[in-house]
């Protein structure tokens, strides 16, 4: 499905090139620091967010922070301008830019935090952005459900995440990575297990390991640019990052090591075979990223400096390779208009530079030298041999790097050097602008390899002791490390490999066999979605009735229950009855008060209700005059007089209360009213019985006239003391004025559509 | 009398709740209108009720003279009638344009949102 | 509501009330009053002069929409809370200037934020509570 894509229309517009240039800046930005963090050590950014929560916006820039800032940016500003060139003349290329450049910052966000809340809020905008990015082609319905299933399981997986986070932060004390990870291993201390499930759950969601991986391919429906940076240095590494720099805190323990290396090991070589299976290019490369996001979780189970390394390294070139590659794939789908692996073949001759570039990232892809990926799998086989289970480690570690041989040259060799293929379209070169990217990665890629004493001392050193908690012994990027196993393990990863590239499409035949009768993750999802739907869609059908006194009545009756229950359960002194110093007129209003609500209750007359409503506003007024509240008294008196204005000129226009002149009566109703008022009575009596503080009180006695210059303190405390509140409340006057205004006016201009034929005065009923 | 408002308080809610559960939706108003009544006063009557003195410092002073009211709930309240009016206001345009449209004043035949058969719109 | 009498003394009742309710604005800080009062004095005032000359007939002495009021009074009264920044004090911490003096006693007259705060409070509640009151006069 290739966008549209107009090959006349204008790309450089001016939404694309400043995201290109606003990530050009961050990345030279970072760039800076390349020479700074190895020599002086990790920088760090403090702002106060909330203090009181241990809440603070703290950046903390070191080496693996560093590494995956540059890849962020670097990647990010070239496969901006590639999907400059790639949408060009998209209706909705705008919209693109930004959500691309949010996600972009969102991901920066994440891997520059220090404070574990801030992590975890760029972690969810990072899902949040990356689900608009999969569900940009928002018409077409399979495009939406995978962005659904990949915001759905990944922001579960962040709740786990952020219990998890809590309960570090509570038991440690601290919220920040710098501290925590200062602080050594936590495994040995209480809820590390919980923590540790709790951490891995969101991580493994993240970074799609086995089982939680089919959402990975899912989101190959977003436009290719996108799949090249979600895929490659982004999104997905979001898991691998957390457990980088987690290593120091959560690593050492023997469920770290063996649920790391289980789930990683299994993930590789499941992906790497679900890889060789695909004939979409494109499916085949998005199953290669489950493959290295297994391996890199495989290799960070260890806690040698050798495995360490071979992780950090071996991220750096999947990185490079991978985002060159979709990119590259981009370009064949674009020109040629298709990404079938049986379709494409002798595209070298056209597309020269784009062929120069896939070659490249696919030698590295399959780790052969002088490329940085035969240091990373060389070091990959000396790092296994040092871990837990290491035969296990072993077995697996050259399972996926063979079957990633074979798919190097399924996606990188044969569509560009293989034999001519049938084509929809006659291939060209692609425009400047798209071929940029992948030849800039592939060079990238070549150069690291070429000079692995530059790289390991700028990139792969820094964050190993980042992940390590200590700097490492250095030196171990060498494209010859002398004759030894683990050498002889990458000739025979090489031999396996190019035999399985030539059985390969034998081999996908059976594989394609096997995986119809396989467990299908995917529809199960479905299944589990549609299960959700119809319990949600049960308990509403039993909850929500749709009727207003239903809803009303459980609200009551939840109130009452759980008011009285506290009462009962928290007993104190049997409020008295005090009626000592209520006079004569303090009797008198009551009785008016209570007159004037026996009215409304009881009348079927709208006119007698409204003169009961005057009548308990007004004797509410009283109180206020008799008991030193002039101003509440005034203010209550003069809303009474609106009220009555409002309703008389509203309820003349509306029917009779009741039909027959005689409402009926509701003895269960009536049981909860006297159940709900004794309730507040009893609530009331006990307030009123329990000493009074006057702390505040006396404050503002004090304060009124010698602080803020005002004699009447009710006032002062409403325009000095607390004006945010009064502010508040008058923005929400405001707002319920106008709503009501667009009510009246608004219902005046459109008329009724779907209301039934207005049947004569037949809603004046009443049960 | 915190003792006597307590009472007059538990029975303008009893009041407010029974109407609140009728069906006639002008009766329900009504309930709102008698609720916001009880809920100021109990806000009034939890900072203590005093007589006859005003919350004011005198020309002259620098605090007020004596026990006063304490102003503190009656700010609050003050303003929780302004808000209530709004409130009161918002809810009889709603009831009005119901009316309007609908032509009944029946919550329980108000079912455009969550029609009966609602099961059938949910697909 | 057609009667002579009622209009007539309307007019002069509406001015008024209208005094009466700045009088209470004003006098606030230090007596009953303010501006939640005054505002709603105010919309009695006009309220009174819609019954009795109908809502187009208060609404062009009025001369400016009520909702137009409310939104600038919440204008005002967010200015008056902005003010406190140019002093680097808080939001909403009262402002003193005191006119030919350094202090209450010794100064003529004082300008400060929280009486610009009480306008702009006045002039909300006027203006709501108008335009709710006009809308259900010509709606229902």
């Amino acid at each position: 499905m290739a966008e549209p894509s107009d090959p006349n229309a204008p790309w450089v517009t001016p939404a694309g090139m400043i995201t290109v240039a606003l990530t050009a800046t961050l990345f030279l930005f970072f760039l800076q620091y390349l020479p700074v963090v190895p020599r002086d050590g990790a920088v760090q950014w403090v702002w106060d967010w909330i203090p009181s929560l241990q809440v603070r916006l703290s950046f903390w820039l070191d080496g693996l922070s560093l590494m995956f800032a540059l890849l962020i940016t670097g990647i990010g500003t070239l496969v901006m301008l590639y999907a400059a060139r790639y949408l060009a003349g998209h209706p909705q290329y705008n919209r693109f830019a930004l959500y691309l450049f949010s996600f972009m910052l969102s991901m920066l966000g994440l891997v520059l935090a220090d404070n574990l809340i801030a992590l975890f809020v760029f972690w969810e905008l990072t899902t949040f952005t990356s689900y608009l990015l999969i569900g940009f082609s928002h018409t077409d319905p399979k495009s939406r459900r995978n962005a659904l299933q990949a915001l759905l399981l990944t922001a579960a997986g962040g709740l786990a995440l952020l219990a998890g986070f809590i309960l570090i932060g509570v038991t440690q004390g601290t919220f920040e990575l710098s501290q925590l990870n200062a602080a050594g291993s936590m495994a040995e201390q209480p809820y590390y297990l919980g923590i540790l499930i709790l951490v891995l759950l969101g991580a493994f969601t993240k970074s799609a390991q086995v089982p939680f991986h089919f959402w990975l391919p899912n989101a190959m429906a977003a436009p290719t640019p996108v799949s090249a940076y979600l895929h490659s240095a982004t999104m997905v590494k979001g898991g691998v990052y957390l457990l980088a720099r987690m290593h120091p805190s959560l690593s050492g323990s023997d469920v770290w090591i063996y649920t790391l290396t289980i789930f990683g090991g299994v993930t590789a070589v499941f992906a790497s075979f679900m890889a060789l299976r695909q004939t979409d290019l494109k499916q085949t490369l998005a199953y290669t990223t489950l493959m290295a996001l297994g391996t890199l979780v495989m290799f960070l189970a260890g806690s040698s400096g050798y495995a360490i390394t071979a992780a950090m390294t071996f991220l750096l070139v999947h990185s490079l390779y991978k985002a060159g590659l979709f990119l590259v794939i981009g370009i064949v789908d674009h020109e040629t208009g298709t990404r079938d692996a049986n379709l494409l073949g002798g595209l070298a001759r056209a597309m020269p530079i784009t062929a120069l570039a896939a070659g490249l990232s696919g030698l590295a892809m399959a780790g052969l030298p002088p490329f940085l990926g035969f240091i990373a799998k060389e070091l990959s086989y000396a790092g296994a041999l040092t871990m837990a289970i290491s035969w296990f480690v072993v077995i697996m570690g050259m399972a996926a790097f063979a079957l990633m041989f074979a798919v190097a040259l399924i996606v990188a060799w044969k569509p560009f050097f293989g034999p001519q293929g049938d084509l929809p379209r006659k291939p060209h070169e692609g425009p400047w602008a798209m071929v940029l990217g992948p030849a800039m990665l592939s060079v990238i890629g070549l150069l690291a390899g070429l000079l692995p004493g530059v790289t390991a001392y700028y990139l792969v050193e820094p964050a190993v002791a980042a992940v390590m908690g200590a700097p490492d012994v250095g030196g171990r990027l060498k494209l010859w490390a002398g004759f030894n196993l683990p050498l002889v393990l990458s000739l025979l990863t090489f031999a396996l490999g190019f035999v399985l590239y030539l059985v390969h499409a034998r081999l996908r035949a059976m594989l394609a066999a096997m995986e119809a009768r396989a467990i299908d993750m995917d529809a199960g999802w479905d299944v589990l979605l549609d299960r959700f739907m119809a319990v949600a869609k049960g308990q509403t059908r039993v909850i929500q009735t749709g009727v207003l006194r239903h809803y009303m009545f459980v609200t009551f009756a939840v109130f009452a229950l759980t008011v009285l229950g506290t009462l009962v359960l928290r007993p104190a002194a049997a409020p008295a009855l005090n009626f000592a110093g209520t006079g004569f007129v303090e009797w008198g209003i009551a009785a008016l008060i209570v007159a004037g609500t026996m009215v409304v209750v009881l009348t079927s007359s709208r006119i007698a209700a409204l003169v009961g409503l005057g009548v308990v506003g007004i004797g509410v007024a009283l109180i206020f005059i008799a008991y030193s509240a002039p101003d509440v008294a005034i203010t209550q008196i003069l809303v009474e007089l609106l009220v009555v204005v409002l309703l008389a000129v509203a309820l003349l226009k509306m029917p009779h209360l009741d039909r027959t002149g005689k409402q009926s009566h509701r003895p269960f109703d009536a049981g909860l009213a006297v159940l709900v008022g004794g309730v507040t009575t009893w609530v009331l009596l006990r307030v009123t019985n329990t000493p009074f503080d006057r702390r505040l009180t006396d404050f503002f006695e004090a304060s009124s006239w010698t602080e803020a210059f005002g004699r009447n303190i009710v006032n002062v405390i409403l325009v000095d003391f607390r004006t945010l509140d009064t502010f508040g409340e008058i923005a929400v006057v405001i707002v319920a004025a106008l709503g009501a205004f667009a009510l009246l006016k608004g219902g005046a201009k459109r008329p009724p559509e779907d209301a039934p034929e207005p049947a004569p005065e037949t809603a004046r009923e009443e049960r | 009398m915190e003792a006597l408002t307590a009472l007059v308080v538990g029975l303008l809610v009893a009041a407010s709740v029974y109407l609140m559960l009728a069906r006639n939706f002008m009766r329900f108003l009504f309930g709102l209108i008698l609720l916001s009544n009880a809920a100021n006063l109990v806000i009034f009557a939890s900072g203590r009720m005093t007589k006859g003195a005003p919350a004011l410092v005198p020309y002259g002073a620098d605090t007020p003279a004596g026990v006063v009211g304490n102003a503190l709930p009656q700010a609050l309240v003050l303003t929780a009638i302004v808000i209530g009016f709004g409130l009161l206001a918002f809810t009889l345009a709603l009831a009005f344009e119901t009316y309007r449209r609908l032509r009944t004043m029946d919550t329980d035949k108000m079912r455009v949102a969550e029609p009966k058969d609602a099961d059938e719109d949910m697909k | 509501m057609n009667s002579i009498i009622f209009t007539a003394g309307a007019r002069i009742l509406v001015a008024l009330l209208f005094v009466f309710s700045l009088f209470m604005l004003l006098r606030g800080h230090h007596l009953p009053g303010g501006g939640f009062i005054g505002g709603l004095l105010g919309a009695v005032a006009f309220i009174v002069y819609s019954l009795a000359c109908g809502p187009a007939e208060a609404k062009s002495a009025l001369r400016v929409s009520p909702e137009g009021i409310a939104i600038v009074g919440l204008g005002i009264a967010l200015v008056a809370g902005l003010v406190s920044f140019l002093f680097g004090d808080p939001f909403f911490t009262g402002q003193w200037y005191w006119v030919g003096g350094d202090s209450y006693e010794t100064s003529l007259f004082s300008l400060n934020t929280v009486l610009v705060f009480d306008i702009g409070v006045y002039l909300v509640v006027l203006g709501s509570i108008l335009s709710l009151a006009y809308a259900f006069e010509e709606e229902t």
